[in-house]
C-alpha cells in the first residue's frame, strides 16, 4: 500500500438470492483474525435473513435443478476459473481468518480451486454412476436416476474456512439442489469473498445463499425449516446436535451427521457427501408395439 | 342385469395346507423362547375374529437377548463367513419359501385379510423373488460399484407393518443377509403368523442361530428395539407419524436409518389414455390389497375432457368386484386389517362427506363377521380436503381433474408426501416428461402396484429416505463409499 495512502475497506454482507443485503436486523459483530487484532465487523444475520435465504433458494432450485447436468458441470468449472482469477485475494483472507502463513493460505487455496474443478466434472456422471436400468421380471424399461433433494441447508465447517466450505458447498450444488450456508461463525470473511466470487461467475443467483452470524441462533431455525429437505451438519457445534436432528425429524429431513473426528478437509473426497443430497427415483416405462 | 344369473359359487382356497401351532414363542438365537419380561397375546383372523393363535409379546429383556444373539452370530458367524456361503443359505431359503408358498399364502391371508389371489401370486412370489436376487449379491458385493471395500453395519433392528407381512419381511431381510449384517426383526401386532412360519423355514435352511431373530410384539417392543443401544441400523417401515418419532428418539446415537413411511400418490390419466387399461389401473392402485398400500393411488387426477367417462366406467367396473372371504379365490376385496384400522378409514371417509365431496360405493354385501370397508369413490374433491391430503391406507379413492400437464403437476406434488405416482397416457414423452417432474419415487407409467427386487423402492419427502431392492437398497446396509 502506498504511503500515505489510506485503505478502502469492504463491507461483509450476506448473499441471499444474487444480492449482497446487509442483515434486515441492521446487527453486524466484530471478527477478530488469529492474532486476536480487529478483522472486520461482518452481518450478524437474523432468523428472518435465513427465512429470506431459503425462499430464494426455493425460488431458484427447479431452474437449476432443470439445467442439463452439462451446463451446471460448466457453471462450477467457471466459478473455479473465477476462484483462481481471485487467488491471492482469496489466500489474504484465509491467511487473516485462520493465522495460517501466505504459503499454506496460498495452497489451502488451491487445493479449494481443485476441488471446485473436481465436482464440476461430476455433474454429468452422477447419474451412470447412481443410477442404471434395472432388469425387472415383466415388460418394462425400468430405470433409477438420482434427482437432487431440493433445498439443502449446510453448516459450513467452523475451523476450514474455505477448504471446507467449497468441500460441502460443491457436492450439494453440483447435482442441482440450492444451499443455504451458515458460515463459520469465528472465520467468516472467506466465505464472503468465495460469496462475491460466486456472483461472478454464472451461478445463477439464490442458488448458493450464504449467511454469516450466529451458527446457535441461526441452525435451529434452518434444522426446523419446512421448506428446507435436507441438513448438512458438518459445522455443527456438538452441544447443538442432538437438537438439531429433534428439529430436522419434522420434516423427515435427510441429516448428513457431523464425521467424528473432523475430516481432514484437504483430503480428496468419495462421491459420498454428493450421494447423500439426492433422491433415486425409479420409473416403469411400459413396453409393446 | 342379465349376469346376475351367473353368480359365483364359493372356491375357497383350503386351510390344511396350514398347521397353525396354538401358541409361539420368540425366535432368539435360533430357539424358540418364552418371553422373560414379556407376554402374550392374541392374533385373530380379520375376516372371521377367529383368534388363529397365540404369540409371545417381547419385553425389553427380550429385546436385549435377541440383540446380544444377533450382535454375537455377526461377531463369530455370519459376517466373517464368505459371502459364496452367506449366498447358499439366501438361495435356501428362497427356495423354502417357493416350497412352502401355499401354506405361507393361505396363512397370510388368514392373518392379514388380504385374498388369496394377492397372497399366492404377489406377496409370496415376489418375498421368494427377493430373497433370490440378494443371495446372487452376497459374493459380488465387491462389483456392486458401492466402493472398493464395502462391509456390513453390524446388527440391524427392522420393524415391519402388517399390510405386506411375509413380503416386508423378505424386503428388510434379505438384503441384510447378503450383505453380512444380522438381524433382529419385529413383525406387526396384528399379522405376526408368516414371519414365525419365516423363522421355521431359517430353522429348516440351517441358518446360523442369532443371524435372523423375530420378537413379536406391539409397538412397544419396535420402540425398544430400535433405541437399544446395540443395534447399529435401524430400519423401519409404517406410518410417517412414527417414522419422525424414530428420528427424534434415534438423535444423537449415530444410527443408520432407513425409513419408508406413508404415502399419498396420484395417479394421474390423460385424455389420450388407454381408458379401459387404465381403468384397471386405477382399481389395482387403489383397491389392491384394500387400499393397505403406502404406495396406494389413492389421488385418481383425470384430464376433464375424458373425466366423465373414467368415473363411470370405475363405476362399472367396481360394481363387479367380490368383496368376502379372502380365502375365496374369486375374492377382490378382503377385510379389512384391524377394527383400529378400520375406524380410521370411517372416519376419514365421513370427513369426506363432510367437506363436501361426493361419496359413492357399489351395492355389495359385508359378512356379518369381520372388518370390512366396501370400495368407495370420493368425486368433486378438493385438494385441501382431508381425503385429499390424509394417508387412508384404505379402499377409498379421491377423485379430481385437471385440464393442462402443468396443474396435473401441481396437484400431483401438493403433497408432504413422495413416495409413489402413475401417469396413463398414450405418448411415451409425455409419460416420461411427466415422470421426470414428478415428486416421487417410484413413478408407473401405464401401470400400478408393480414391485420387483431390482427395482429400488422408496420415498421423497415425508415419505422417507433410502431404498429397498436394487443397487441403491443394497448401499443402504453396507459401509463404503458410496453409503450416502
Amino acid at each position: 500500500m502506498a504511503e500515505g495512502r489510506l485503505g478502502v475497506r469492504k463491507t461483509y454482507k450476506l448473499y441471499i438470492g444474487g444480492a449482497f443485503p446487509r442483515s434486515e436486523s441492521g446487527r453486524s459483530y466484530e471478527v477478530k483474525g488469529a492474532g486476536g487484532e480487529f478483522l472486520a465487523n461482518v452481518a450478524l444475520g437474523s432468523r428472518k435473513d435465513l427465512r429470506d435465504a431459503v425462499v430464494a433458494a426455493r425460488k431458484a432450485q427447479p431452474a437449476w435443478a432443470k439445467a442439463t447436468a452439462y451446463l451446471r458441470g460448466q457453471v462450477l468449472y467457471r466459478a473455479a476459473e473465477m476462484m483462481e482469477g481471485r487467488r491471492g485475494q482469496l489466500a489474504l483472507a484465509v491467511a487473516a481468518a485462520e493465522g495460517v502463513g501466505s504459503g499454506d493460505a496460498a495452497s489451502g487455496v488451491d487445493t479449494a480451486v481443485d476441488r471446485m474443478v473436481w465436482y464440476a466434472g461430476w455433474s454429468d456422471k452422477l447419474a451412470q454412476v447412481a443410477g442404471g436400468t434395472n432388469p425387472v421380471a415383466g415388460p418394462y424399461f425400468n430405470f433409477s436416476i438420482p434427482e437432487p433433494t431440493g433445498v439443502v441447508g449446510i453448516l459450513a465447517p467452523e475451523s476450514s474456512s474455505l477448504v471446507g466450505l467449497v468441500s460441502v458447498l460443491a457436492p450439494v450444488i453440483v447435482s442441482g439442489n440450492a444451499a443455504v450456508v451458515v458460515a463459520s461463525e469465528a472465520r467468516p470473511t472467506p466465505a464472503v469473498e468465495l460469496a462475491e466470487v460466486l456472483a461472478t461467475s454464472d451461478l445463477p443467483g439464490g442458488v448458493v445463499n450464504i449467511l454469516t452470524g450466529r451458527t446457535a441462533e441461526l441452525a435451529p431455525v434452518l434444522a426446523a425449516h419446512r421448506d428446507v429437505e435436507a441438513l448438512d451438519l458438518a459445522g455443527a457445534p456438538e452441544a447443538l446436535e442432538v437438537d438439531l436432528e429433534v428439529a430436522a425429524a419434522g420434516n423427515v429431513k435427510r441429516v448428513l451427521r457431523r464425521r467424528k473426528p473432523e475430516p481432514d478437509w484437504a483430503a480428496q473426497p468419495g462421491p459420498e457427501r454428493m450421494l447423500h443430497f439426492l433422491e433415486t427415483k425409479t420409473v416403469w416405462h411400459p413396453m409393446g408395439l | 342385469m342379465a349376469f346376475s344369473r351367473f353368480a359365483y359359487a364359493p372356491a375357497p382356497e383350503s386351510r390344511s395346507a396350514v398347521n397353525i401351532r396354538p401358541s409361539y414363542g420368540l425366535f432368539i438365537a435360533g430357539e424358540w423362547a418364552s418371553p422373560l419380561d414379556g407376554g402374550h397375546f392374541k392374533t385373530e383372523s380379520p375376516s372371521s375374529q377367529e383368534v388363529l393363535a397365540e404369540v409371545s409379546s417381547a419385553g425389553p429383556e427380550d429385546v436385549d437377548r435377541a440383540v446380544r444373539a444377533a450382535r454375537r452370530a455377526y461377531e463369530e458367524t455370519w459376517a466373517p463367513m464368505p459371502g459364496k456361503e452367506r449366498a447358499k443359505y439366501i438361495f435356501r431359503v428362497a427356495r423354502l419359501i417357493q416350497e412352502r408358498s401355499r401354506e405361507l399364502a393361505v396363512l397370510e391371508s388368514l392373518d392379514n385379510g388380504k385374498p388369496i389371489k394377492e397372497s399366492r401370486d404377489v406377496d409370496v412370489p415376489l418375498a421368494a423373488a427377493h430373497f433370490f436376487y440378494h443371495a446372487g449379491w452376497a459374493d459380488k458385493l465387491a462389483y456392486a460399484g458401492l466402493g472398493p471395500d464395502p462391509r456390513p453395519i453390524g446388527v440391524v433392528g427392522q420393524v415391519i407393518p402388517w399390510n405386506f407381512p411375509l413380503l416386508m419381511a423378505a424386503w428388510k431381510l434379505a438384503p441384510a443377509l447378503a450383505t453380512g449384517n444380522t438381524c433382529v426383526l419385529k413383525p406387526a401386532e396384528t399379522t405376526p403368523l408368516s414371519a414365525l412360519v419365516l423363522a421355521e423355514i431359517f430353522e429348516q435352511a440351517d441358518l446360523p442361530p442369532g443371524v435372523v431373530n423375530i420378537v413379536t410384539g406391539d409397538g412397544g417392543t419396535g420402540a425398544t428395539l430400535v433405541a437399544h443401544p446395540g443395534i447399529d441400523k435401524v430400519a423401519f417401515t409404517g406410518s410417517t407419524e412414527v417414522g419422525k418419532h424414530i428420528l427424534g428418539a434415534l438423535a444423537g446415537t449415530g444410527k443408520r436409518i432407513t425409513l419408508e413411511l406413508g404415502g399419498k400418490a396420484a395417479n394421474i390419466v390423460f385424455d389420450d389414455a388407454p381408458l379401459s387399461q387404465a381403468v384397471e389401473g386405477i382399481v389395482n392402485g387403489i383397491f389392491f390389497n384394500q387400499g393397505h398400500v403406502c404406495c396406494a393411488g389413492s389421488r385418481l387426477l383425470v384430464q376433464e375432457p375424458v373425466a366423465e367417462g373414467v368415473v363411470e366406467a370405475l363405476k362399472r367396473r367396481l360394481a363387479t368386484l367380490r368383496l368376502g372371504d379372502p380365502l375365496d379365490k374369486n375374492t377382490d376385496i378382503g377385510a379389512i386389517n384391524s377394527p383400529q384400522q378400520l375406524e380410521k378409514i370411517r372416519e376419514l371417509a365421513a370427513a369426506g362427506e363432510a367437506e363436501g365431496a361426493e361419496r359413492w360405493s357399489p351395492a355389495c354385501q359385508i359378512p356379518e363377521r369381520g372388518y370390512w370397508f366396501p370400495p368407495t369413490v370420493f368425486t368433486g374433491v378438493a385438494p385441501g380436503q382431508r381425503i385429499a391430503r390424509e394417508e387412508i391406507f384404505g379402499p377409498v379413492l379421491s377423485v379430481l381433474t385437471f385440464r393442462t400437464p402443468e396443474e396435473a403437476i401441481e396437484k400431483a406434488n401438493n403433497t408432504t408426501y413422495g413416495l409413489s405416482a402413475g401417469v396413463w397416457t398414450d405418448k411415451g414423452s409425455r409419460a416420461l416428461q411427466v415422470a421426470s417432474r414428478l415428486k416421487a419415487g417410484v413413478v408407473w407409467a401405464n401401470t400400478f402396484n408393480r414391485f420387483d427386487p431390482a427395482s429400488p423402492f422408496g420415498g421423497y419427502r415425508e415419505s422417507g429416505f433410502g431404498r429397498e431392492g436394487g443397487r441403491q437398497g443394497l448401499s443402504q446396509y453396507l459401509k463404503g463409499a458410496l453409503d450416502g
